[in-house]
């Protein structure tokens, strides 16, 4: 066929175009990550000294593996959250007329428009002591003495969820939004009802959306070091600020770059959980 | 749970739906459907056919009126109650169910086991003939192939009415055919009270029982394909059913079964009052269909002077245009070598019959 040369096959350009960002990855990424690597390899904080010392020092301390731990919990808890919270959100966005749907993709987007510094102030001043929902309550009759809201895993999950729910709701807008509507009423037709229908329909088709909004939810949500140590305080300890002591208050460069590359490979192990499940689920509708 | 069997009955009774907006989407409709008919609901789109399918499905509330299936009211019941079977026009199979659980997705809903279940779902695979194709995924099936899976996912849930949203619109012109032929073999067997959705008037004749026209929500008419092709009751039928030429005119004499129409186009003929009596000097519009129209040698008929011949294949289409300037079409069957007609020839033209003439009063 005579096809005219309008647009060439992608794949038939030079690959030499890809060299600036290639150039750029090398130096701002890929070489920084070698000498994190290499850096962790060394027993001594003056890196003389090869060995594997850092990593059996924090795969034998308590204290550490208890960081870790508890910083992929507060991951889960926080993507479970926004999950529970935004697939509703996300299937209202679905059904509603266009001049609701501007609204509600404003009240989704409003918090990635003001600062995270802000919003975790707001956070500090909703959960205080002497804060709203205490003064409320307690004005209420509903409790005697202020409830420990701030400085508590509850109120770090609460502040990241609203912090992060955006990353979660907008996948989930999309793949809600390439399901046919037919299919909830061809579903209901054949005498379904709302539970089947979303368990069996709904859900499944929109796994993509899910795992998206999963895995940007999680990385981001463990990985936040403002959020967490400004609502989590001094009692709360997750790897960034653990990470951060260790570099900048201790100087220990070498166990902090074992911190990275251990909290590195956690943190893609749970991805790929999440991807996994995904194509396990084969809820990839359409082509 | 509305007991599921072939052939219920189907009343449609005054149903009236209007938009939230206050517009009426259906006005005062009436259907009254036999156990086992196909009915083709016919109209343009935005006529209000899908809204009424959607009313008698359980999609949507209607304003004012009844559904009864059988002999219950099913106004209460939701869609997934009503045992209605949908075919939807864009056959919404379930993209990540296997076609063999897109068809038992019905039964499994009704708490049936997996041994039957399958062994239901093959029956069904084999009588929409694709018994070889439970395991594939929808999208690895043809459009044809995926309307049969809508149709056997649809029949699974033994409902007692069939709907079907325009389901042959997607098809291209051969499958069509052996589709509507397919359904109409379908809906013999099982013996199911069937609506068919759709604007294309071939498609509602040829394969309907009695054929229902809309028309900006309201029913223009319910009849059998010859009577609303034939007889049509309104100038919305005449003209939407088929092709057919309009020509105003005055009413000279009319009674009730014959009417004598002078036309603008300079004749005067005998038509059929077709929306009721007609009075005497009123406008009307008389409409003949190129079918019903014949050369004559004599002075009957109306003059007119030939402009484009068309030669359709198994028909000639000439147009003619008359004395008050208006076109008409005229359709001959091809026998043989067909009288060549020059350009701008001056011809006569009359109808075959008087009851060919369908004369409704004239709107403004």
């Amino acid at each position: 066929m005579g096809t005219a040369p309008a647009s060439r096959d992608v794949t038939s350009y030079g690959m030499g175009l890809a060299a600036p960002l290639a150039l750029f990855f090398l130096v701002f990424f890929v070489a920084p990550l070698l000498q994190l690597l290499w850096l962790s390899l060394h027993n001594d904080t003056a890196a003389l000294h090869w060995g594997l010392g850092q990593y059996i020092h924090f795969l034998t301390d308590p204290f550490s593996l208890g960081v870790l731990g508890s910083t992929l919990l507060l991951g889960a808890e926080v993507t479970a959250v926004c999950l529970v919270l935004g697939f509703p959100i996300a299937w209202l966005y679905q059904r509603v007329g266009p001049r609701l749907q501007t609204i509600i993709i404003l009240i989704v987007l409003l918090p990635l428009l003001t600062s995270v510094v802000v919003r975790t102030f707001a956070w500090i001043v909703i959960l205080g002591r002497q804060g709203i929902i205490n003064a409320t309550l307690q004005s209420l009759g509903i409790i005697d003495t202020p409830l420990k809201l701030l400085y508590t895993q509850f109120g770090v999950v609460i502040a990241l969820a609203q912090v992060q729910m955006p990353l979660m709701t907008l996948p989930l807008i999309t793949a809600l939004g390439r399901i046919d509507p037919n299919l909830d009423d061809a579903s209901c037709s054949l005498g379904a009802g709302s539970w089947r229908t979303f368990f069996r329909i709904v859900l499944p088709l929109s796994l993509p959306g899910v795992i998206a909004g999963c895995t940007l939810t999680y990385a981001a949500a463990i990985t936040a070091f403002i959020t967490q140590s400004l609502v989590g305080g001094g009692q709360m300890l997750f790897m960034p600020m653990y990470l951060y002591q260790q570099a900048s208050t201790l100087q220990n460069w070498p166990f902090a770059s074992a911190i990275s590359i251990i909290f590195l490979l956690a943190v893609l192990a749970v991805v790929s959980v999440f991807t996994t499940l995904g194509r396990l689920s084969r809820g990839f509708g359409g082509e | 749970m509305v007991e599921a069997q072939g052939g219920r009955s189907l009343v449609v009774d005054a149903i009236t739906h209007r938009y939230p907006s206050g517009a009426l989407a259906v006005e005062n409709i009436n259907l009254d459907i036999k156990g086992g008919e196909i009915i083709a609901l016919l109209g343009p789109s935005g006529c209000g056919k899908t809204t009424l399918l959607r009313i008698i499905a359980g999609f949507i509330a209607q304003s004012q009126g009844r559904i009864i299936i059988g002999d219950d009211i099913v106004d209460a019941l939701p869609p997934n109650k009503r045992a209605v079977g949908i075919v939807f026009q864009n056959y919404a199979l379930f993209p990540h169910l296997s076609i063999s659980e897109n068809v038992s997705y019905g039964l499994a809903a009704r708490g049936i086991d997996k041994v039957t279940r399958q062994r239901e779902a093959q029956r069904l695979l084999e009588l929409v003939q694709l018994p070889a194709m439970a395991e594939r995924l929808p999208r690895q099936l043809s459009g044809g192939q995926q309307q049969r899976v809508a149709l056997a996912r649809a029949l699974a849930i033994k409902p007692s009415i069939l709907l079907l949203d325009e389901p042959f619109a997607a098809l291209d012109k051969n499958l069509r055919l052996d589709m509507q032929i397919e359904v109409k073999r379908l809906q013999r067997v099982s013996g199911i009270t069937t609506l068919i959705v759709t604007h294309d008037q071939e498609e509602a004749l040829s394969m309907a029982d009695r054929v229902a026209v809309l028309s900006h929500g309201k029913l223009e008419q319910f009849g059998s394909p010859s009577d609303v092709y034939d007889r049509p009751q309104t100038l919305f039928v005449n003209t939407f059913v088929g092709s057919t030429n309009r020509m105003p005119g005055v009413v000279v004499a009319a009674d009730r079964a014959e009417a004598k129409v002078r036309l603008d186009a300079g004749a005067e003929i005998i038509a059929r009052p077709a929306g009721g009596a007609l009075s005497e000097g009123g406008r009307v519009t008389v409409c003949i269909r190129p079918e019903h129209l014949q050369f004559v040698a004599d002075e009957t008929g109306f003059a007119g002077v030939v402009g484009m011949s068309l030669p359709l294949g198994a028909t000639v289409v000439h147009e003619v245009t008359t004395a008050d300037g208006s076109g008409v079409k005229i359709s001959q069957a091809r026998i043989g070598e067909t009288r060549a007609l020059e350009n701008g020839a001056a011809v006569r033209l009359a109808p075959l019959a008087p009851s060919l003439a369908n004369a409704f009063p004239a709107t403004l």
